[in-house]
């Protein structure tokens, strides 16, 4: 009996979690770091190995980071809205260049436009772990303190941009630094 | 006024969906006669009121009137006629409406094609798809009606999403939703079947066609996407294991593995749990694909809309549609005894063989497509699965399927014996071998090991495929003249050998594009000459273009190889102006044996823009072994002896109902 009762148990069991799951927005995380001070870390920039690209970047300014690489579909998805929102000129964008190839990305943001106000070449991922990164893109929003206040999960639409990123840069400009 | 009557008509639909569901079941059970009678006349009342409700809905598309609701938000006067018809189905409330509606369609066909089935069957099949009918129907009429009227009305409507607008977009929804819906006759006989508790090989002989048009149906519209894809997305891809493509994917490899058991169960009444299971299963992923889309448990490129009072709605509703089949399924199966009994070595243990290795990579394909949902349920982070996990998985079990895929007609039922069998494809398998070595140096001028395979397994298919022709062909003394012979053939065994050389061909293609393909992406400057792959672009500038709802820079780049135009290319860059948002057109050459692919960047300076070149080696046979799968399966279902057998039934029928009349006037 119990062989025939199996396809069902099993079903019941994959209900429930599809239950939870309608009460959980996948591209809402609960980081831990959200509420914390941007991890501390050095890497080269993208564009000149040379230099240093540090925490101290995001202090003093409402600023975003954008983790991405030429290897993921969806930051190509992604990559008109980044720009959108470069050219609205409100809070600068920092990209994570994740486990990507320096050559292929500079070739990219060249011939796609570069909506990046600086760029952390971060080849080996390690930095990305301190960030608390799932994949790519994901995106932070992070206040004048250097305190993360926002994560996005998967590529941003024009919409995320206009009901929840905007409005929340706007908000935090007017915070007391 | 229309749309009220639209609503209306959904209304009475549903009302006699309820009438549908409730008294020819309640008549098969009690052996009703007058009870199970009202099936079929409510079923077509029933589909003709959904007919109705939908050409309202279209009808206020046609006219953009904008005072409703859905029609504000998916459409605009500057929309072209063909997309304010398929703007019917571009979003939510309407591609539900779409899907009772076919659901509705497949249970009319049921009532126009039952004629040799026995009254108790006819009235369970259509009591059963009366009641997923009515679970849909509520379901739009309480959470997404597309009939809603807003006041004051907008003066403008706020146009279809622009990606789908695209002839490939127009017809892949239905076609999906033809599959999608058509399993539910498999379904219904399923639950028919046991309901009555008679499970014989005549219920696979009924269910048979049914299952294989609706598994043609999936086909064309799984495949329709997938070009929709690569000439839309304009990044090449032609597969993204997107969830919503997965969802798809996984009632056909069921559906596949569906319409084989079906066969063993007929042939031999073997196997008749499991086929049972399978057709549960099939509809049963179906529904699940229906509200993975709709309720936004997952992140997907095809954003829909989400909701979690739909999706709350939808869950209760596969509870007890899923659940209560399963359930109905483990205290009925128990008695269900198989009867036929096979060796190790026959064409059962084959299809065993194919049915779990579907089913295996159905698995994988649905923990790959939850395994996000599930740690999220349990708390355990967020994660996303991509392409490497499903290439990883899913390439290693198909390679055995093409395999048996080659062998498994030739052995016989019950009883074969492999030394035998394989000695009659030793020269298929060294033909297969021979075009996996020789057809990538030939073509490309190289190789790997993992590409001669590929090759070599695809020719396999295909060769053993003709050669099962000809041996069938040939079979006992030829008495006929040739033409003669090739009519004798069953036209499920020409559909049977088509699909399969439709395998290998796919099989060829993918292999090819994934090891070969080349792409490049450059600034490239007006004038200027790129190289990729022996062919030459030379980009000739940019110019302005108005479309009917958008404004578009299209480029022309003429492509070159040895120094002769093969062809003129416009790639596009569209901006839609009502939601401006930007849209890819590719430009592409196809061809037998390559495709050339160009889509537009963004501009970089007066002179220069970015583009993207792909060099896709026999791309095009993917959707050509897909569409000979398709092919194949419509000859199957079409097969003569389903026909035959409903004629002779008439025969009967009219020769019982000659004599009744001539009683009656004597």
């Amino acid at each position: 009996m119990f062989k025939y009762l199996l396809p069902v148990i099993l079903f019941f069991v994959l209900c429930g979690f599809l239950f939870v799951g309608l009460y959980k927005d996948p591209s809402k995380v609960d980081s831990p770091l959200i509420g914390k001070h941007v991890p501390i870390f050095s890497l080269p920039k993208l564009m000149n190995k040379e230099e240093v690209f540090s925490e101290k970047e995001f202090f003093g300014k409402v600023s975003l980071l954008n983790v991405w690489g030429t290897w993921c579909f969806a930051c190509k998805q992604e990559h008109p809205v980044l720009l959108e929102l470069a050219k609205q000129n409100i809070a600068p964008i920092y990209g994570l260049n994740y486990k990507d190839d320096s050559v292929q990305a500079k070739t990219y943001l060249r011939d796609f436009g570069n909506p990046f106000a600086g760029n952390a070449s971060d080849l080996e991922g390690r930095v990305a772990i301190d960030w608390g990164v799932y994949g790519a893109p994901e995106t932070f929003v992070i206040d004048k303190k250097g305190i993360i206040r926002h994560k996005h999960i998967g590529p941003l639409t024009m919409k995320d941009l206009q009901e929840e990123i905007i409005p929340l840069i706007k908000q935090l400009k007017n915070e007391a630094s | 006024m229309i749309p009220e009557i639209g609503h209306f008509a959904l209304v009475l639909a549903l009302c006699l969906a309820i009438v549908q569901t409730i008294v020819p079941i309640l008549g098969a059970q009690t052996q009703n006669a007058q009870w199970m009678s009202v099936a079929k006349p409510v079923a077509r009342g029933h589909f003709l009121f959904l007919l109705i409700s939908y050409v309202c809905l279209t009808y206020s598309f046609i006219e953009s009137d904008f005072s409703v609701l859905y029609v504000a938000n998916n459409a605009n006067t500057a929309l072209p006629l063909q997309y304010k018809i398929s703007a019917v189905w571009g979003a939510h409330e309407g591609s539900l409406l779409l899907w009772v509606l076919m659901l509705g369609a497949w249970t009319f066909a049921v009532t126009v094609f039952s004629r040799s089935l026995p009254n108790d069957m006819v009235a369970r099949v259509i009591g059963v798809m009366g009641f997923v009918s009515v679970g849909f129907i509520l379901f739009t009429l309480l959470t997404s009606s597309p009939f809603e009227r807003i006041f004051p009305a907008p003066l403008e409507g706020r146009d279809l999403n622009p990606l789908l607008q695209d002839p490939g977009l127009v017809i892949h929804p239905p076609m999906l939703y033809m599959g999608y819906v058509g399993f539910s006759v498999a379904f219904a006989f399923a639950i028919a079947a046991l309901l009555g508790g008679k499970l014989d090989s005549a219920w696979a002989r009924w269910s048979r066609p049914w299952a294989t048009f609706a598994w043609v149906f999936l086909t064309i519209g799984i495949t329709l996407g997938s070009w929709w894809a690569y000439h839309e997305l304009g990044w090449g891809g032609w597969w993204f294991w997107d969830p919503v493509e997965n969802a798809s994917f996984m009632p056909w490899l069921v559906g596949t593995a569906l319409i084989h058991s079906l066969a063993v169960t007929e042939k031999r009444s073997s196997f008749k749990n499991w086929t049972v299971l399978l057709a549960i299963l099939a509809f049963s992923l179906s529904l699940l694909g229906t509200f993975l889309v709709r309720s936004g448990v997952l992140v997907s490129v095809h954003a829909f809309a989400t909701d979690p009072a739909r999706g709350v709605y939808i869950l209760l509703f596969l509870a007890v549609v899923i659940g209560g089949s399963l359930l109905l399924y483990a205290f009925r199966a128990p008695k269900i005894k198989s009867i036929g009994q096979f060796d190790l070595v026959s064409r059962e243990t084959a299809l065993l063989l194919n049915n779990v290795l579907l089913l295996v990579a159905m698995f994988t394909i649905l923990v790959g497509t939850l395994y996000p949902l599930f740690l999220d349920a349990l708390n355990a982070g967020k994660i996303s699965v991509g392409p490497p996990y499903f290439n990883a998985v899913f390439v290693p079990l198909m390679l055995p399927l093409v395999l048996v895929v080659g062998i498994g007609p030739f052995l016989r039922w019950k009883k074969a014996t492999l030394a035998q069998t394989l000695k009659k494809l030793v020269k298929i398998l060294v033909i297969g071998i021979v075009i996996g070595v020789a057809l990538p140096l030939m073509i490309a001028g190289k190789t790997t090991i993992l590409v001669a395979l590929g090759i070599t397994l695809g020719g396999w298919s295909i060769f053993s495929a003709l050669y099962y022709l000809f041996k069938n062909l040939f079979r006992g003394e030829i008495k006929q003249s040739a033409l003669q012979h090739l009519k004798k053939i069953p036209r499920a065994t020409y559909g049977m050998s088509l699909a399969h050389i439709g395998i290998g061909i796919f099989v060829i293609g993918v292999t090819f594009v994934n090891a070969f393909q080349e792409e490049k992406e450059v600034p490239i400057q007006v004038g200027e000459k790129v190289e990729l792959a022996g062919y030459e672009f030379r980009f000739n500038g940019v110019k302005e273009v108005q479309g009917p709802n958008y404004s578009s820079k299209q480029a022309s780049v003429d492509v070159y190889k040895n120094n002769q135009q093969v062809a003129t290319l416009h790639p596009e860059k569209r901006k839609y102006l009502v939601q401006q948002s930007p849209m890819t057109e590719a430009g592409i050459d196809s061809g037998f044996l390559r495709d050339v692919y160009v889509a537009l960047g963004e501009q970089i300076n007066p002179q220069a823009w970015g583009m993207r070149l792909y060099y896709k080696p026999f791309v095009q046979w993917i959707w050509l072994g897909a569409a000979l799968m398709a092919l194949g399966g419509l000859l199957a279902a079409l097969d003569r002896r389903y026909r035959l057998k409903l004629k002779r039934e008439k025969v009967v029928e009219e020769k019982v109902s000659d004599k009744a009349a001539a009683v009656t006037a004597s």
